[in-house]
């Protein structure tokens, strides 16, 4: 079995409010970056996941976020797996 | 016998006094219903109340709907049962998929909490059948996630069959088409982010909660009379 480090982005679907992220486009003007636009503030989800390989650790982490990790209905996710040396 | 509401309590559920209280009040009986607990025998009709189930960690109703008690409720809600969702009690039937849709942030970027005007919608449902279509109950919000939203095709789908089951006169938080509560196809399964119990007697402002309450008791009573038939 080897080990694979999942990072899991989950973000809001276009149109879904993002209160957080509005707050933050409002406050980096005030500090000079008047250059900004489309801040986003999501959730980032680190997982240690033991699996045959890649495919059967993207497969699971994948069923992870379908049932709990992320809401398809206002939510996606993007997930990146490396394997664990050692 | 009066019929037995079982109220289901989570770690940060905060609204399962008020809601016991209510329905004891308008002459039915209620039992607090741990989240561990499988054993809804008894138990006519569930209420899951508002509160902070499991902190919102992750997001609203989103460890809850994984609950034990859970499993239960979406068995009672599938042989018939009513079952209603109130405020974060919604936004768990939304996850736990027995409501479609979700409950996103308000759209003024707000905590509310107050009073709000709701036109009823159907009737078709276990809250509303002593209601009548067109009615506006005055009743308190209090939510920072309450801006109900949906694909345009589950929209079609609730208005097609009747399913919106209360819009706000004065849409306070952004919801989708103004709606403040929903229905299951079959009308057992209710969600809504109003307060009820919290206008269930005059002395709380408002008594405008008690038909939608009465309703919830008199379905609760012939579900209790038909497992006894």
């Amino acid at each position: 079995m080897a080990r694979y480090e999942a990072r899991i982005d989950v973000s809001h679907l276009p149109g879904i409010l993002d209160p957080q992220g509005a707050t933050v486009e409002r406050a980096l003007p005030a500090l000079g970056y008047t250059n900004v636009t489309q801040v986003s503030v999501g959730k980032s989800i680190r997982l240690v996941v033991e699996a045959e390989n890649e495919g059967a650790a993207r497969t699971q982490v994948e069923e992870m976020c379908h049932r709990l990790l992320a809401n398809p209905v206002i939510e996606a996710f993007d997930i990146s797996l490396s394997e664990l040396v050692g | 016998m009066s019929a037995m509401v079982g109220i289901v309590q989570f770690p940060g559920t905060n609204c399962e006094l008020d809601v016991q209280h209510a329905v004891e009040q308008l002459g039915g009986s209620a039992k607090i219903l741990f989240h561990t607990e499988h054993d809804l025998a008894g138990v006519d009709a569930v209420v899951v109340p508002g509160g902070f189930a499991h902190g919102d960690y992750l997001r609203t109703g989103a460890i809850a709907r994984f609950s034990p008690v859970m499993e239960s409720v979406a068995q009672l809600a599938a042989a018939g049962g009513p079952v209603v969702g109130i405020c974060n009690g919604f936004q768990v039937l939304c996850e736990a998929g027995l409501l479609p849709g979700a409950l996103q942030k308000n759209a003024g970027l707000k905590f509310l909490c107050e009073s709000v005007d709701l036109r009823v919608e159907s009737t078709a449902s276990v809250l509303t059948s002593q209601a009548r279509s067109g009615d506006v109950l005055r009743i308190p919000i209090n939510h920072f996630e309450g801006n109900y939203v949906c694909s345009p095709e589950t929209l079609a789908e609730l208005r097609g069959e009747d399913r919106v089951v209360m819009r706000y006169v004065d849409n306070p938080n952004g919801s989708l088409d103004d709606i403040a509560g929903i229905r299951n196809a079959a009308g057992n399964v209710v969600g809504l982010m109003p307060h009820p119990e919290r206008a269930s007697d005059a002395m709380l402002g408002s008594d405008d909660g008690v038909v939608l309450l009465r309703s919830l008791l008199a379905a609760a009573t012939k579900r209790s009379a038909l497992l006894a038939s």
